[in-house]
């Protein structure tokens, strides 16, 4: 046997349920912690970020629409399919995050245990943040909870995996479309996750993923007028000036929070799936 | 590419010998020079790979925003409709005051007394589709009717569309004969005559089509009704633009071009602006001879203004639906 010529590869960008390759026509290297070469992942840059907000926002009237019960279907598939690329993944973390594979493993169970917990939400979470509201006159009142549009999330930089599961689930499984800007560092989870997305039923632009320097994209998302929500998780540094370009539009904002957001394996409660909720308030005439 | 060489270019024609019978008017447009169509195709791929940044980009979209026909052509229409048209041809973008006016409105001729009232004295043109839009399918008489009736109700500039199935029966006369007819009842109404290409299925034939709107006293050739698929392309475009060249070469008027339908983005629009600059210069680029039948172009260039003013992106909720 000859020694293979190695195929080494060239990541692409995911956005409206296809891999482009960055606008910029740029790449650059990824490598693990130790510096050796794994792959060649696009550096996004504001047109793509821009791209990617209009596909989401096409794709939101679909994805919001759905119900409920589907939205949790449809996410516990792609639960199915992390299980299938689990050596994949595994591999993945190991290189980028520098883990053992055994704790690898664990990270990975973690991370699909993490995906099916929050799918379980979809057809739950109007029973916890709903309300049937007394009031004083021959009217039913409900307070439904509704998804609020567009989110940018920018991924946290150190759980490539995990960390990247309990971001952009939380966002869709409301019915909300993300934007994700994946990891800097090792985005390579991130991209495998954008290929099990794109096999699974999961409509193109729900979720549109973005690999690149989050210094120079986080902005124009944070500025955008279409985007109405965003996750400033893996951009603690820069946080401040993010919020303050936020505020036009009056985007909601996830702050990063360090204590919160250094474990990822404690089960996260209910924070970022109200993060990207509004509240809608309906009254209705007691029939005669 | 496409060429002039068989047109006599710099030697006056006369247009009463071209059209003194059918026969002569069908020896004139099939004596044409053809069009390459391969090569108007790569022409304008070549060109659709300008880029224009920054203030190219913002001269661009101001231009484009001046040169829009602002356009409603539904049968579930109001005057209620057309009026909140016209407050936006008036003032496209609310929070900026220094947004240009579109070129025109352009509605069906029920509607033009609403818009005409809206509109005067501001400036903006009042455009009315006429002749049986968008079929063109009745008789003669009641087409200039039609055209008389748009125009009494203060209507600026007629939209008439010409017979096709006349036209690809190779009836050249009788098309041209119902031109000059509805530029008589026009009065002293612009006229665009839409040759709907996608309905003319050859380059040659629109090219055929062009010269015969000219010939008849069109001021304006405009590619579609915007009904039919598909609409305006650049390289239907390239081919009027030419048309109105050479029509300007060799009879020395200058007919203006309108591409309508399908164009929905700025990038689109400026693909437009630069096919224009190529191939007939300066000149053209003015809203008195090139104009863009659309509405949902009009905020997308907003968008794109607001963005290059702002220095931040901007979405569709800022601006009005129609």
């Amino acid at each position: 046997m000859s020694d293979r010529i190695p195929v080494r590869k060239t990541y692409k960008l995911y956005i409206g349920g296809k891999f482009p390759r960055s606008e910029s026509g740029r790449t650059y290297e990824v490598t693990d912690r130790k510096g050796t070469f794994l792959a060649n992942a696009a550096l996004g840059s504001r047109k793509d970020a821009r791209d990617a907000v209009v596909a989401a926002r096409k794709a939101f009237p679909g994805w919001s629409a759905a119900t409920a019960y589907n939205r949790g279907q449809v996410l516990y598939r792609v639960a199915e399919l992390l299980e299938g690329r689990r050596a994949q993944f595994v591999d993945e973390v190991v290189a980028g995050e520098g883990l053992s594979a055994r704790k690898a493993e664990a990270v990975i169970d973690e991370t699909i245990d993490r995906w099916v917990w929050y799918a379980g939400w979809s057809d739950k979470i109007a029973a916890i943040h709903g309300s049937s509201n007394p009031v004083a006159g021959p009217y039913f009142d409900f307070s439904v909870p509704e998804p609020t549009g567009v989110v940018a999330v920018l991924a946290p930089q150190g759980s490539s995996l995990l960390g990247l599961v309990s971001v952009i689930a939380p966002a869709v499984v409301t019915g909300s479309t993300v934007v994700v800007l994946a990891s800097e560092q090792a985005p390579l989870p991130a991209i495998s996750l954008s290929e099990v997305l794109a096999t699974s039923d999961v409509p193109a632009g729900v979720v549109n993923l973005l690999t690149g320097r989050t210094a120079e994209i986080a902005p124009w998302l944070a500025s955008h007028m279409d985007v109405n929500a965003i996750d400033l998780t893996g951009a603690p540094e820069q946080a401040l000036e993010l919020e303050v370009a936020s505020a036009d539009n009056l985007k909601r904002v996830l702050r990063p929070d360090a204590a919160r957001d250094a474990d990822w394996t404690i089960t996260p409660g209910l924070e970022r799936l109200l993060a990207y909720l509004e509240t809608k308030t309906v009254w209705h005439p007691i029939g005669v | 590419m496409t060429t002039t060489a068989s047109l006599p270019v710099g030697q006056q024609l006369e247009v009463g010998d071209i059209v003194a019978s059918d026969a002569s008017l069908r020896r004139f447009l099939h004596g044409l020079p053809g069009v390459d169509q391969v090569g108007a195709e790569a022409r304008v791929a070549t060109l659709s790979t300008r880029s224009i940044k920054t203030t190219a980009k913002a001269w661009a979209i101001d231009l484009a925003i001046s040169m829009i026909d602002l356009t409603t052509l539904e049968g579930q229409d109001t005057p209620g409709k057309v009026r909140a048209l016209c407050a936006k041809a008036l003032r496209p973008d609310p929070a900026d005051q220094s947004t240009p006016r579109v070129a025109a409105i352009c509605v069906y001729p029920d509607m033009v007394p609403v818009a005409a009232h809206e509109l005067a004295g501001s400036g903006v043109h009042v455009a009315s589709v006429a002749t049986a839009f968008p079929s063109g399918r009745a008789a003669l008489p009641v087409k200039l009717a039609d055209t008389r009736d748009a125009v009494a109700a203060g209507a600026d500039e007629i939209d008439m569309v010409i017979d096709r199935g006349a036209f690809l029966s190779g009836r050249y006369l009788e098309v041209f004969e119902e031109i000059a007819a509805v530029r008589q009842a026009a009065g002293d109404a612009h006229l665009k005559v839409i040759l709907e290409t996608g309905e003319l299925v050859t380059y040659d034939n629109v090219r055929r089509a062009s010269w015969l709107a000219m010939l008849a006293g069109g001021d304006f050739i405009k590619t579609s009704t915007g009904k039919i698929s598909p609409a305006a392309t650049l390289p239907v475009t390239l081919v009027m633009l030419e048309a109105v060249r050479d029509f300007r070469d060799t009879m020395g008027r200058q007919v203006g071009v309108k591409p309508a339908g399908g164009i929905r983005t700025t990038k689109d629009a400026i693909k437009y602006l630069v096919l224009v600059n190529e191939t007939v210069g300066d000149d053209w680029l003015d809203p008195d001879w090139f104009r863009f039948g659309a509405s949902s172009l009009l905020n997308d260039l907003l968008m794109q203004r607001t963005k290059l003013t702002t220095g931040r992106y901007s979405g569709p909720d800022y601006f009005t639906l129609d």
